[in-house]
């Protein structure tokens, strides 16, 4: 089965938060709460300052420990695209996943349970990609078969400079950004 | 809330690096439904094209078991390519916004007191058609003046133009683009439009000045801008903020504010002196070459320097760097330029710039926009005004080509030439459109009507007699957009859902005022589907087709002169103005010179001001979507000038102009992306409307702090990068 992650092109992101506003309406997010998000990272002093734009969410890692800490077995790896998902019937919002995730990339839903990105995997079984990645106005967000030398994500790891985060946390994340 | 607050605002200002976080910002939690769509959901995808800016993408709105769920780019579209900006995504939030105008309002204290009467439409349509006929018969029908922005205010302009007045103006003209056009008008002939003809996907070399695309988020050039930067285009920015687009630079020139003019004096210079240009198509198209070259010769790097606190080598640099790629070396014109007041010439400049690199006409240059013929709807001729515009007696500016809204607001003021007693506005907040909110107010105290029609409670509704509220673009049909563009293609704008309340459509309210006025003669349709089926038949379509379709693509004609298209410059000359003989005749620089601006007094800073890629003007902030995502701007000061100044991040400041005029309280946001002499206001926030409560007194208003302008002599546009402010503490 593959192993789905995202590729997000530093380099041509504007941090202009479409992929925030998109991954809300599709996916019907709260008002007040957010699955993706922008971070702007600027380094040196003006007027020779660089600028790092990105696009995070939850990176579905390798070694999720939101998953490993769940008493319930709400969190869980999907077989589907080795994806971490969330069965929220099961989930008792002890918010144990929400202090074990190093990117803060969950949230209590206000109907009690936890809540995150789900790579759009709604979307993606109909054959569409994730509302982020469809969206970008600046083509900037890949997605695909992290396992398949072929996909378009892994082509693109290999011909360019890459960075993911934290990953001294050892969680393995799935989420690669282009410089 | 917990995950919330975390994520909310992390700012690490210390050493070197700091991050900002943006998402998620509002606090306030409604209930929640299901994600996605599931199998028993009932989806439905009706096409239309977007209203939140005037670029008009198309876009696929689904609705869900009969709510509003979410909206798409139309991959068939040539504007959005399917997918839109952050705005056109966040439209969702236009039809839901709960500050949004509901029913027709009189008003019943002093203007701007904001206290109403609610009334009927009937009562309200019959009230502005008695007060427009007792203008039409005391001072005529001229008296009357139309503020209009964007393609909503079609039919509304047509009544207005049956009732007999000439006086219809745009803040997109004398507030925005106006010079640009101008500027390009005299040098090419032709103008730069909208949207632009600029084939920056094609450019190997991209020169902005102060242009921020990307924060400027007009979609197509956005995507084509990421696209020239991600196959690896050179990109030249000057601003003296580190914009986005200046991020991705190989050249990025953090010039003084206002010195524009002398850098591209002085990168001409180079392309002269050092025979970079294009010497071929200079040859074959260019009038008064020799003449230019003589007049450039002085602006070398070196004078420029000073001037422009850009090192020489720099400037030399760029400057061959865009010879290098020419003619795919595209400078762009930019949008809103109406900065210091010598304007047009500026835009001159830079379109002589292009003039020398050969990119009119040329693949990564400037591309020959293509229209399908769609004729107009047979209507009978318009009475002849018989007083002409008020905007610009006696042509005191001898170039403007278009209405002058701040011209209307002088003849409003002062009776010169006629008497102006109505204002009619729609869909454009005159008070933070036009500079000197003052002077706007003084010219509302002398009409005898004013009447707004819009979807929320702006500032300038406040100051209305009536206010008409108007459907949001998901609720109404529009005007055809018969679009100029490198693709030619016509759209429709269509209802995907219901008005929530008693708002409609601007068809309906300018077809009732019509028939209030006796002027059925100019309605001979009951329903807009007619006057568009009439359109679209004429044209070979219909509107069955286009409901389904969303919109229609033409023939691609040849838009490159690389692909057969004939080089022909409707000037005077019939070629490229390098100098201008109009200009000369009409007493100004037949070559552009620079001009310096008054510098900020010690201590000041000069008050700059932009776009935010979430928010159009002032018109989106309520709009919870796009709310969320900045709920308030900051005021952006050079980090250094911020340690100096003991001034923290986040910080509450007031800004005071020079005229004393103080702001709301506005957060500090030092930076390493400004220079020290300027501070930044990203437009629209501040306001002061109470109807617009969630918005309400967020953040800084630099409309407000504008009660200074420089006017263009050319065309009559206002420079509004002329006010200084000052920092207050605030406690």
């Amino acid at each position: 089965m593959a192993r789905f992650g995202m590729v997000v092109d530093t380099v041509r992101c504007v941090g202009c938060m479409d992929c925030v506003v998109a991954c809300k309406t599709e996916n019907e997010v709260p008002e007040g709460l957010c699955r993706d998000w922008i971070v702007t990272e600027a380094t040196g002093a003006f007027p020779d300052t660089r600028l790092e734009f990105r696009s995070e969410r939850c990176n579905h890692c390798d070694h999720p420990p939101c998953v490993y800490c769940c008493p319930t077995g709400a969190s869980h790896v999907e077989e589907y695209g080795h994806l971490v998902q969330i069965t929220k019937e099961l989930c008792i919002g002890c918010k144990a996943c929400l202090a074990s995730c190093p990117y803060d990339a969950r949230y209590i839903h206000p109907e009690g349970y936890a809540d995150k990105c789900t790579f759009c995997v709604h979307r993606m079984k109909q054959g569409l990609p994730p509302a982020c990645v469809a969206v970008c106005p600046t083509n900037c967000m890949h997605f695909g078969d992290l396992d398949d030398p072929h996909s378009e994500v892994s082509r693109l790891l290999a011909s360019r400079r890459q960075h993911a985060l934290q990953p001294e946390a050892g969680t393995g994340p799935r989420i690669f950004f282009l410089t | 809330m917990q995950a919330l607050s975390r994520r909310r605002f992390l700012q690490v200002s210390a050493g070197a690096a700091s991050l900002a976080v943006a998402g998620g910002a509002a606090t306030r939690v409604r209930s929640a439904r299901e994600p996605g769509a599931r199998g028993a959901d009932r989806v439905r995808k009706v096409p239309t094209f977007c209203d939140l800016c005037f670029w008009k993408c198309g876009a696929i709105a689904y609705v869900k078991n009969d709510r509003l769920w979410k909206i798409e780019g139309n991959p068939e579209d040539p504007l959005s390519r399917g997918r839109l900006c952050p705005r056109g995504t966040g439209g969702v939030g236009a039809h839901f916004d709960t500050q949004r105008l509901t029913a027709p309002l009189m008003r019943k204290q002093v203007r701007g007191a904001e206290q109403w009467v609610v009334v009927t439409w009937d009562e309200a349509l019959g009230h502005v058609a008695g007060k427009l006929q007792e203008i039409k018969s005391r001072y005529g029908p001229e008296a009357l003046a139309l503020f209009s922005h964007g393609i909503g205010g079609n039919f509304l302009k047509h009544t207005l133009k049956a009732y007999g007045t000439p006086n219809i103006a745009a803040p997109s003209y004398a507030q925005c683009r106006g010079s640009r056009d101008v500027g390009f008008m005299l040098t090419f002939g032709e103008e730069v439009g909208s949207p632009e003809r600029t084939d920056i996907r094609n450019a190997r070399c991209l020169t902005l000045l102060g242009s921020h695309l990307g924060e400027n988020m007009h979609n197509t050039q956005a995507q084509e801008f990421a696209e020239a930067v991600g196959s690896g285009a050179s990109i030249i920015v000057a601003d003296p903020r580190l914009s986005v687009a200046a991020s991705k630079a190989k050249y990025y020139l953090p010039i003084k504010p206002g010195t524009d003019t002398a850098l591209l004096l002085a990168w001409m210079n180079v392309l002269v002196g050092e025979k970079l240009y294009d010497r071929e198509y200079v040859a074959a198209h260019g009038f008064g070459f020799d003449a230019f070259a003589a007049e450039i010769a002085p602006y070398t790097p070196e004078w420029a320097y000073p001037i422009t606190t850009i090192p020489p080598e720099l400037i030399r640099e760029s400057a061959r760097e865009m010879a290098r790629h020419r003619p795919a070396s595209l400078v762009h014109p930019g949008r809103h330029v109406t900065w210091y007041g010598n304007d047009a010439q500026r835009s001159r400049a830079v379109a002589l710039l292009n003039a020398l690199l050969g990119t009119w006409g040329r693949k990564g240059g400037f591309y020959q926009p293509a229209s399908m013929n769609v004729p107009e709807y047979p209507y009978p001729p318009y009475p002849h005004a018989e007083r002409g515009r008020a905007d610009n007696p006696g042509k005191r500016y001898p170039f403007a080509e278009t209405a002058i809204t701040t011209g209307l607001r002088d003849a409003t003021l002062t009776g010169v030439p006629y008497p102006v007693k109505g204002w009619m506005v729609y869909a454009t907040n005159l008070l933070q459109a036009l500079p000197d909110e003052a002077e706007t107010i003084r010219a509302i105290q002398k009409l005898d009507l004013v009447v707004v029609l819009d979807v929320i409670p702006s500032e300038i509704a406040g100051w209305a007699d009536v206010v008409l509220p108007e459907a949001v673009y998901l609720e109404r049909y529009d005007d055809l957009n018969v679009e100029v563009f490198r693709e030619p293609f016509i759209a429709l704008r269509q209802p995907v859902v219901a008005a929530p309340a008693d708002q409609k459509p601007n068809w309906w309210i300018a077809r009732e005022l019509a028939l209030k006025l006796g002027l059925q003669a100019y309605y001979p349709w009951k329903h807009v589907e007619e006057y568009l089926d009439t359109r679209l038949k004429g044209a070979g379509f219909s509107l069955a087709e286009l409901k389904t379709k969303g919109l229609v693509r033409g023939k691609q004609p040849p838009v490159f002169y690389e692909e057969g298209v004939q080089p022909g410059f409707p000037t005077p000359s019939g070629k490229i103005e390098f100098y201008s003989l109009q200009l000369k005749a009409a007493g100004f620089d037949a070559v552009p010179r620079y001009q310096p601006t008054a510098e900020p007094p010690l201590g000041a800073f000069r008050l700059l001001y932009g776009r935010a890629p979430m928010h159009s003007f002032s018109r989106t902030q309520t709009n919870p979507l796009l709310g969320e995502m900045m709920s308030e701007n900051e005021v952006w000061l050079n980090a250094a000038v911020a340690r100096r100044l003991g001034l923290e991040s986040g910080a509450w400041v007031r800004l005071r102009n020079q005229d004393g005029k103080r702001s709301n309280r506005v957060r500090v946001r030092p930076t390493e992306r400004i220079r020290g002499d300027c501070v930044y206001l990203v437009h629209g926030f501040g306001h002061t409307a109470r109807g617009l409560q969630a918005r309400f007194k967020k953040g800084a208003s630099d409309a407000g702090l504008i009660t200074r302008y420089e006017r263009d002599p050319l065309m009559g546009g206002t420079g509004m990068s002329v006010n200084f402010v000052t920092l207050e503490p605030e406690a």
